[in-house]
């Protein structure tokens, strides 16, 4: 994002062309994608009708855990929504890959940024992902639209769409973060699973996470695992409302600059290590 | 591809098995061999699957705050049934998963030629050349968990029972490893191997659900009939809980793991008549 020594009139249109470039590339990876989005609605399914199962022997309960069976089924279909726009696939393995091989070498000598350079690879990725995944997706949408609720007005939308942005900032800091590990250790896929595991639990991936005890969900909110998906998913079904909506806003703003900053610091104090080894 | 080839002398059955035995033992020291040269990676992969295996048990234990029974099953049934298809998803990850991951990547590279050269029947070398000892760490700690739960719910299962438990979760193994060498084969030229390991993940996700959860229909009818991943635990765990319905269920594990295992091979001799090599 310095552009001190950068030829006037491109600095920004470089990034499109990367983005290009990405796109071009990931179109090779289509049938894996299908094939992931396809096998990807197995567990959903298996989830919601598992919740089903769980309201149908509760049959004189209206909402079990403060969730209508709707609201349940909403939230995994919207949390599989937002996964798609917004999950890290391959960008992490790709970048410890390129620090290990010593790819990395070129992008200190190019005018060229790796984060924001990566970052743009990574939205190509979902632009592709989402193309291919949409229509398995729209299928389950339109088999489960009964149960599918719409967001409560036009304000509720805009704020989930912004925060759909911030969870796919955060992703991709956290992932990049974690992939720069490779400057340090050899094989980075272990400590990738293990921070993956957290996420998918306080995530809320499994479940909605106000189903749990309210001290374990308060001990959650201080961590940015909810604002990885739980977040825009709970503001879409409209549980968030008023206040608490700008505060968790705010919060998800914060920790995405946070991240942000980690990974800056991350990579100069790993660009350091890179060149004393390489050097 | 097979072992009785007119270069290779007929043998008679009993030595055969014992040069296969020979042939196992040997690949299980080199497996040894090969975890051993990093050890932290291979505790940490440890700890990787005892996390996600935890992760599944905080699922369970999160919805029966919220339910008493999810259709017939308890809590503690449904843990039990959580520990059965760990086991059998470890041992199979033990035995066989790295090496059906690895199928393509030996067509990809062309080292397939090789062992198709090998005097050995060349699927029993390519299912079982590596075997991951960390799962068998994992499998361990799914026996503690099915040992509480059994414990939970009274249950006091006699020699016979127990041993008709390990059949039947020696079945599921088979099923798993059955599809996904099928997968593996069939995916041999489109599919990457990092999308198949990630599909069969899937596939995990549903074997350790209740079967009753499932009503009649499409989803219930595939994932019995199709991909019997509603058999593979629910069948072994009803036997120790005393939860079967009828026998024919038992019946229906044994044929499905038959049937699985004959479509494989039909699939692998297919694919292997395909098979020309990469360009080198």
């Amino acid at each position: 994002m310095d552009g001190g020594n950068e030829r006037p009139g491109t600095p920004v249109s470089k990034y499109w062309h990367v983005i290009g470039i990405g796109i071009q590339n990931t179109l090779v990876y289509r049938v894996n994608f299908l094939f992931r989005a396809c096998f990807g609605l197995i567990p959903l399914m298996a989830t919601i009708y598992l919740w089903r199962a769980v309201f149908r022997s509760n049959p004189d309960q209206a909402s079990v855990a403060g969730y209508t069976l709707a609201a349940m089924t909403s939230y995994y279909l919207v949390a599989t929504l937002v996964d798609m726009l917004t999950a890290v696939a391959e960008d992490d393995w790709q970048i410890a890959a390129d620090i290990k091989d010593g790819n990395i070498s070129q992008f200190l000598l190019k005018p060229m940024d790796y984060l924001t350079y990566r970052l743009c690879l990574f939205a190509a990725g979902r632009i592709i992902y989402t193309s291919v995944a949409l229509a398995p997706v729209a299928v389950l949408l339109l088999v489960q639209r009964e149960f599918l609720l719409l967001p409560a007005d036009g304000l509720t939308a805009a704020v989930f769409a912004v925060s759909v942005v911030l969870t796919a900032l955060l992703q991709f800091f956290v992932s990049y973060t974690m992939a720069l590990l490779a400057f340090w250790v050899l094989e980075v896929s272990t400590f990738i699973f293990i921070l993956f595991a957290f996420e998918y639990l306080a995530g809320g991936h499994l479940f909605p996470l106000d189903i749990l005890p309210p001290p374990l969900l308060a001990a959650l909110n201080f961590t940015p695992f909810p604002y990885q998906l739980y977040f825009p998913v709970s503001v879409y079904l409209g549980r968030v409302t008023g206040a608490e909506l700008w505060q968790g806003l705010a919060i998800q703003a914060g920790w995405v600059i946070a991240g942000y900053a980690l990974a800056r610091w991350v990579w100069s104090r790993g660009i350091r290590r890179y060149s004393a080894v390489g050097g | 591809m097979d072992a009785t080839s007119p270069a290779s002398p007929p043998v008679a059955a009993p030595g055969r098995l014992r040069r296969y035995a020979t042939v196992y033992a040997a690949l299980w020291r080199n497996s040894i061999v090969r975890e051993m040269g990093f050890k932290t990676n291979f505790l940490l992969w440890i700890v990787v699957e005892l996390l996600w295996f935890a992760l599944q048990l905080c699922f369970v234990a999160v919805i029966y705050q919220h339910t008493e029974r999810i259709a017939t099953w308890s809590k503690w049934e449904v843990v039990l049934l959580m520990g059965a298809s760990q086991f059998i998803q470890q041992v199979f990850t033990a035995l066989f998963f790295t090496n059906c991951s690895n199928l393509s990547e030996l067509v990809r590279t062309g080292r397939l030629d090789f062992l198709l050269l090998l005097p050995v029947n060349t699927r029993f070398v390519i299912s079982l050349r590596h075997v991951d000892l960390g799962a068998f760490v994992n499998a361990a700690s799914a026996v503690a968990v099915m040992v509480y739960a059994a414990g939970r719910l009274g249950l006091r299962p006699g020699v016979v029972e127990l041993a008709a438990f390990g059949a039947l979760c020696a079945a599921g193994v088979l099923i798993h490893y059955s599809l996904m060498f099928l997968l593996a084969t069939v995916s041999f030229w489109t599919v990457r191997a990092q999308s198949i390991i990630w599909g069969y993940h899937n596939l995990f996700n549903v074997a350790r659900l209740p079967d009753a959860a499932f009503r009649p229909g499409m989803f219930k009818a595939t994932f019995t009939f199709v991909l019997p991943m509603l058999l593979v635990a629910n069948v072994p765990v009803k036997l120790l809980a005393d939860k079967l319905d009828a026998g024919w269920e038992v019946l229906l594990l044994l044929g499905m793991t038959a049937v699985c295992f004959a479509v494989s091979e039909w699939g692998w001799r297919r694919s292997v008549r395909h098979y020309t090599s990469a360009s080198s």
